[in-house]
């Protein structure tokens, strides 16, 4: 199977150094190939929103990216550096956030948000933690346990945690899954600004988003 | 945007630092967990001397392989802790991302899970040898061959724990996997008790946990860590 996929970003400018690209990636998942000859550049202050069916290799791709899962092929470039994914390559480079909200059921709001930011390499204060909790919308659910969050104020601990992070590569799978709409909206601000701050995100979602991304169609399942 | 955090990798030891912290920040949450090891450990002692009846001498006599085996069931069953739920929850995925190398942040786990098993489990041991009829200075030995011994169970069983991630039934074949790497350090913990209750020199069995110890500190952070990420792909 040879599923060319050649992709420019919108504003990608060519052969440049910066950003993101991605060149002759492949992979293959229980004897199947999710991709071959994945090529894709997305310049600095541009966003790539992923679609597929499901199973079409959208989280592997992030997941590759993010140098959780190493590729069978090719290679993922970020401002000139190459790597093959896997192994802890470039672990500082992308805040991943996967369909686990990553949250400790004992601890708090705060606290968790706290953790991830620490283990982010990040130190804020806890008056801007508070506050991002707050604007989130979390401010009466800070110290309460994780546990007693519904499914959307979990995923807004995670929203909370982007936008104090400093890392310009975001790694987004299903990053709306299970927020209201008013959680959609706080998130395409959030992703909106750090794109006008010359950031990058590749995001993985199967809803319309409000946001001038390019689009990447990884198609059916094979 | 600066791009200084890429391929930037922060110093390993804050890493540890971090993950010790958090993990005992977790344990303190669920006391219980803790305790309900500690309880379990004093609780499968405590059958010994109950199946076999008031004989002393065969009660000293087999007090320190008792004490020993009891403490490796006891830490075997905290091992799902170590990574398990962190694997589950989402939470390997994001330290495996962090810039801090996951070798320091490992180290750090395998810390916090000593200080939460083995660690109580030793201040424990010498209260249970004495209702086995042991003198001061086997106490001694016995205590102080679980502070060199344990450690490398919560290392050995690290490895063991990581490699079984995300393996149905993984918990059985983790401790078929951990089990036997852990009969050496039976043999030499439960080895200087009993040398010690002979007269002879316990000096030779304490060293080679302390070596056992070191070993492990060299290599274990290292087989975890490569684990996790294989597991994670």
């Amino acid at each position: 199977m040879q599923a060319q996929t050649a992709f420019e970003s919108s504003a990608a400018s060519g052969g440049s150094a910066t950003g993101l690209a991605v060149r002759g990636l492949a992979l293959e998942r229980g004897g199947r190939a999710l991709f071959t000859g994945l090529s894709f550049s997305v310049a600095p202050g541009n966003g790539l929103v992923l679609r597929g069916a499901n199973g079409s290799g959208k989280t592997s791709l992030l997941r590759i990216l993010a140098g959780l899962t190493r590729a069978d092929a090719g290679e993922v470039v970020w401002n000139g550096k190459a790597w093959r994914g896997g192994g802890g390559d470039q672990r500082a480079g992308g805040l991943y956030i996967g369909h686990a909200n990553a949250l400790k059921d004992e601890l708090t709001a705060a606290e968790n948000l706290a953790e991830a930011l620490a283990f982010d390499g990040l130190k804020i204060d806890d008056e801007v933690q508070e506050l991002a909790l707050e604007q989130m919308g979390l401010r009466s659910r800070r110290q309460v346990p994780a546990r007693r969050l519904s499914q959307g104020q979990k995923r807004r601990i995670g929203l909370a945690r982007l936008s104090l992070s400093a890392k310009p590569l975001w790694l987004l799978d299903e990053p709306t899954n299970a927020l209201d709409t008013e959680g959609v909206a706080i998130f395409t601000r959030l992703v909106q600004q750090h794109l006008a701050d010359g950031g990058v995100t590749c995001i993985a979602t199967h809803v319309p988003l409000d946001l001038s991304a390019g689009e990447l169609n990884l198609g059916e399942a094979p | 945007m600066s791009d200084v955090l890429i391929g930037a990798v922060h110093a390993p030891e804050r890493g540890a630092w971090l993950a010790l912290r958090r993990d005992l920040h977790l344990a303190l949450r669920t006391r219980g967990e803790v305790l309900q090891v500690l309880v379990f450990f004093v609780i499968v002692v405590s059958l010994f001397p109950l199946a076999i009846g008031p004989e002393s001498a065969l009660l000293k006599r087999i007090a320190p392989g008792v004490v020993w085996v009891a403490a490796l069931l006891s830490v075997l069953l905290t091992l799902p802790r170590l990574f398990a739920q962190d694997f589950a929850d989402g939470t390997l995925e994001q330290l495996a991302t962090s810039p801090y190398p996951l070798i320091g942040i490992a180290t750090g786990k395998i810390g916090a899970h000593w200080l939460t098993s083995g660690l109580p489990l030793t201040l424990l041991s010498p209260l249970l040898g004495l209702q086995f009829g042991l003198d001061g200075r086997e106490l001694a030995v016995m205590a102080a061959g679980l502070m060199l011994g344990t450690p490398v169970l919560s290392m050995l069983g690290a490895i063991g724990a990581a490699l079984t991630l995300g393996v149905r039934g993984g918990a059985m074949l983790m401790a078929l996997l951990v089990l036997p790497l852990y009969v050496p350090v039976l043999i030499f913990g439960a080895g200087a008790v009993e040398a010690s209750a002979a007269g002879i020199d316990v000096a030779a069995n304490l060293s080679l946990l302390g070596a056992a110890l070191l070993l492990g500190l060299l290599a274990a952070p290292f087989a975890a860590a490569t684990a996790i990420r294989i597991a994670l792909d």
